[in-house]
């Protein structure tokens, strides 16, 4: 293995990771403030068809993801609506969001599948592409891949060190107290759950406009499903979630560029890794014990009333 | 000239500073609060003493603008008052502790403290904040590390940092639902310095309780709720002990058991070494040993979250015991399955009367014959004689006193008095040789609480062997012929019942192992 193999290897890593970083963080966000949103998937794919259809239309990819956001964000009202104020169960809601979206979306995108529309090109950032074997890794992406380099860590920085934050993990931990203290429990639930709404439909817009241009029925292929199990994985912590999405983008790209050096490990044995991952990540964070170890939030999935005992 | 600022400083002494008005708060099926008028001066500790499910807490619940109450009116120095939310009203000076503390574990004390502040608006001065609690932490003699996290905490640190977020928010108003019920002595009376320390400084403090030992002690003026309903506002020095819990419970109480001297009998139940887990895996019990013999009763006192819960499980088969052995009447037990163990002769009154004491759904006469419908009479071969374990029920129902429309009425429509009654209906009508007894007056009201004392004190005539794990310092003393003290895990000493000292059981509540009792 030589070192062009293994750097192109790491930027293809990158570049799949990168629309998992998108709906994980999203999906932390809602976790933090207590809501499991499992529509991910859903929205994510009606992200990809909403934001290709209106890049086609529009000629640009930026009006795309834009729209992309804002489908995402609607669909994720449903669930806030539901859950919060509604107090229906955040799992069948969710499932029912996911179903939801990707029925919208087979039906939303039957007239383009096989079109071509625009794509956010890769950037070369000057200078910063110039630094032997890590310039090639990290700086010579589109802007999507760039903005998740400071969305990361500011993401983080908001959680744990601002006033926002802080009240978000109130909500998450403890809404009863959260309430008292006068933070609103439903406005900063439906809020984050926005949010994650928002960012899910990014990444859905990221496959379709960047990573692989174009729509495909389903073409999210489960990347919604690890986002979920990646949030688990990463402990609620945006900085470990990316490392664990830019995990699941080294097995993608290992698949083909195995292939390209001639390795026979059956492909399709690599690409079920990503989920027996998800499968196992899931199955160990059901055990209670676990779950607060890891620090989970300790309300999430919990409906709040105020007044009930 | 000096004569109207005289009179300015008086009125200014005993200004009303909050005022509620006839008001009302219902819940579905109960007026929690029926035409309440309420009043408090500045500067007095204005206790508020009601039986559980008088209606203080919700009464306070609505002056801090957690609930809207359906009818009445609420002024605040003068000024009406009409809160939305808590925000409302910590705007207008007030600050609650609330009696299940209101604090985000995983967060340290000073994020509590300055969660739902509207400063700073942005990013977190961690520094300043905590240099600003050190501060007040000092100014009221309330030690607390800033940087600790709640977790660590003990409920007394706590519940200090439930102060010092009101104060930070510069409450005038401090309300403290039952703030002593977790405490030790010792805590309690540091708790009490820092309240009359507090009026000294001009603060109003409400302080909700049904002890009337505390309420004498602490309290200027008196609001007895019962009820729902305000029985009277008084001097606390014009009125006693007597006429208060009459006010009360609305019926003259007597303050003694009747607990006769007895000579002990065998040894009924001996634990050596006892250790278990909690939930979360940790260490709970931590190498437990000592006995209860017939014809005694034998107090666990402690804070609780000390092992008390494990322990009971751990004597019920109901949680895996990590290493020790336990005997009854000189057969072990320790592996035995909780079933068997109940076969063995032993009762469990539990600590939670609706999750783990009965089942809501069922009614009176199935929740009675829960343990012993597998044995005849009431098992006929594979089936049960619903004749005769409805006979059995009504005999047990009015032995033991039990108010309920009929014996197909579900179990989760009873009182909680009652709910008790029927419980220990069922564990003790099986003569059992020991009685495991968790928290078995927690939450009754005076009526229902002097009749399970009795009840206890019947089975320890009777013969039965007796282990009262209780969080009621009081009641521990009255009923128990010796105390054991558990903390963390591990007993710290035991005195005799009659002999005990309440400061020397205060030092073992708090950790420090103590050589005495006889
Ligand atoms: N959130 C609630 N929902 C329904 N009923 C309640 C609620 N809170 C209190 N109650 C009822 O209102 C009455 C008064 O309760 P509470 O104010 O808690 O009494 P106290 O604090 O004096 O023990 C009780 O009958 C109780 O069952
Ligand atoms: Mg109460």
């Amino acid at each position: 293995m030589n070192e062009a193999f293994i750097i192109a290897t790491l930027a293809a890593a990158i570049r799949a990771g990168t629309p998992v970083v998108y709906a994980t963080i999203g999906e932390i966000f809602a976790e933090r403030a207590g809501v499991l949103n499992l529509g991910v998937e859903g929205m994510m794919l009606v992200g990809a068809v909403v934001g290709f259809m209106v890049g086609v239309n529009t000629g640009s990819a930026t009006t795309g993801l834009l729209a992309a956001m804002i489908a995402g964000g609607l669909l994720s009202l449903i669930h806030a609506f539901l859950t919060v104020t509604l107090y229906v169960d955040q799992v069948v809601s969710g499932l029912a969001l996911t179903i939801f979206g990707t029925g919208l979306s087979a039906f939303l995108g039957q007239d383009y599948v096989g079109v071509s529309g625009p794509q956010f090109a890769a950037l070369k950032i000057p200078v910063l592409s110039q630094i032997p074997f890590l310039g090639p890794i990290l700086f010579e992406h589109d802007i999507l891949v760039y903005l998740t380099f400071l969305l990361v860590p500011l993401a983080g920085y908001y959680i744990h060190r601002t006033r926002p934050g802080l009240h978000l993990r109130a909500v998450g931990e403890n809404p009863a107290t959260a309430d008292v203290m006068g933070v609103s429990v439903a406005r900063t639930r439906y809020f984050y759950v926005f949010v994650g709404g928002v960012l899910a439909g990014l990444a859905g817009a990221n496959l379709s406009l960047a990573y692989t241009p174009g729509w495909i029925e389903g073409m999210t292929a489960g990347r919604g499903w690890i986002a979920v199990a990646l949030v688990i994985f990463g402990f609620w912590q945006p900085g470990r979630a990316m490392l664990g999405a830019y995990l699941f983008g080294g097995v993608q790209s290992l698949q083909f560029s195995l292939q390209t050096i001639g390795v026979v490990i059956p492909v399709y044995f690599l690409g079920m890794l990503p989920y027996v991952f998800t499968v196992l990540v899931l199955i160990i964070a059901t055990q209670e014990q676990v779950r607060r170890h890891i620090g989970a939030p300790a309300a999430l999935g919990i409906p709040y009333k105020r007044g009930e005992r | 000239m000096v004569s109207t600022s005289t009179l300015q400083t008086v009125s200014r002494e005993n200004e009303i500073v909050v005022s509620m008005r006839e008001v009302t708060k219902r819940f579905p099926g109960v007026v929690a609060n029926d035409r309440v008028t309420f009043e408090a001066r500045r500067g007095e500790i204005h206790a508020l003493l009601g039986e559980n499910g008088a209606g203080k807490s919700t009464l306070m619940n609505v002056l801090t603008g957690l609930y809207t109450p359906e009818e009445g009116e609420i002024a605040i120095n003068g000024q009406p008052a009409q809160f939305r939310s808590p925000k409302d009203s910590i705007a207008a000076g007030i600050g609650m502790v609330h009696q299940h503390f209101k604090l985000v574990e995983t967060q340290t004390v000073t994020e509590n403290v300055i969660l739902g502040l509207d400063a700073p608006r942005f990013r977190l001065d961690m520094s300043r904040a905590e240099a600003d609690v050190a501060k007040l932490s000092e100014q009221y003699g309330l030690k607390i590390d800033p940087k600790a996290y709640i977790w660590q905490l003990s409920v007394g640190e706590q519940q200090r940092v439930e102060i010092i977020k009101a104060l930070y928010r510069g409450a005038q108003i401090l309300i403290l639902d039952e703030p002593t019920a977790v405490l030790t002595p010792q805590e309690t009376e540091e708790l009490f310095i820092t309240l009359r320390d507090m009026v000294a400084k001009g603060h109003t403090i409400i302080f909700i309780s049904h002890k009337l030992d505390e309420v004498m002690s602490i309290a200027d003026r008196v609001t007895v709720l019962r009820g729902g309903k305000v029985v009277a506002t008084v001097n606390a020095r014009d009125t006693n002990k007597a006429e208060l819990a009459e006010m009360m419970v609305g019926r003259p109480v007597l303050f003694r058991l009747d607990r006769p001297a007895l000579e002990p009998g065998e040894m009924v139940l001996r634990v050596e070494e006892l250790h278990a887990e909690n939930d979360k895996g940790l260490p709970a019990l931590r190498g437990i040993s000592f006995y209860v013999r017939a014809r005694e009763i034998v107090g666990i006192a402690g804070v609780s979250g000390n092992g008390q819960s494990e322990l009971a499980e751990a004597l019920n088969g109901l949680r895996p015991i990590t290493r020790g052995r336990i005997f009854l009447n000189g057969r072990e037990i320790t592996t035995l399955s909780a079933r068997e163990i109940i076969d063995a002769g032993v009762a469990h009154v539990p600590e939670d009367r609706h999750t783990d004491g009965s089942v809501g759904d069922m009614n009176l006469t199935e929740n009675i014959i829960l343990k012993r419908y597998r044995h005849p009479p009431i098992a006929r071969g594979p089936v049960i004689d619903w004749n005769q374990a409805r006979e059995m029920s009504s005999e047990l129902v009015s032995r033991f006193n039990v108010q309920a429309p009929g014996l197909d009425t579900r179990a989760r429509l009873l009182s909680g008095g009652n709910l008790q009654k029927l419980i220990l209906a069922r564990e003790l009508s099986a003569e059992p040789a020991l009685i495991v007894a968790m928290h078995p007056t927690q939450g009754l009201d005076v009526g229902a609480t002097e009749y399970v004392r009795q009840v206890l004190l019947e089975q320890r005539a009777a013969g039965a062997a007796v282990l009262l794990i209780s969080e009621d310092l009081d009641e521990v003393m009255q009923l128990s012929d010796r105390i054991l003290v558990i903390y963390e895990g591990e007993i710290m000493g035991e005195a005799s019942g009659e002999k005990a000292d309440r400061a020397q059981i205060g030092l073992m509540m708090a950790g420090q192992r103590q050589e005495v009792g006889y």
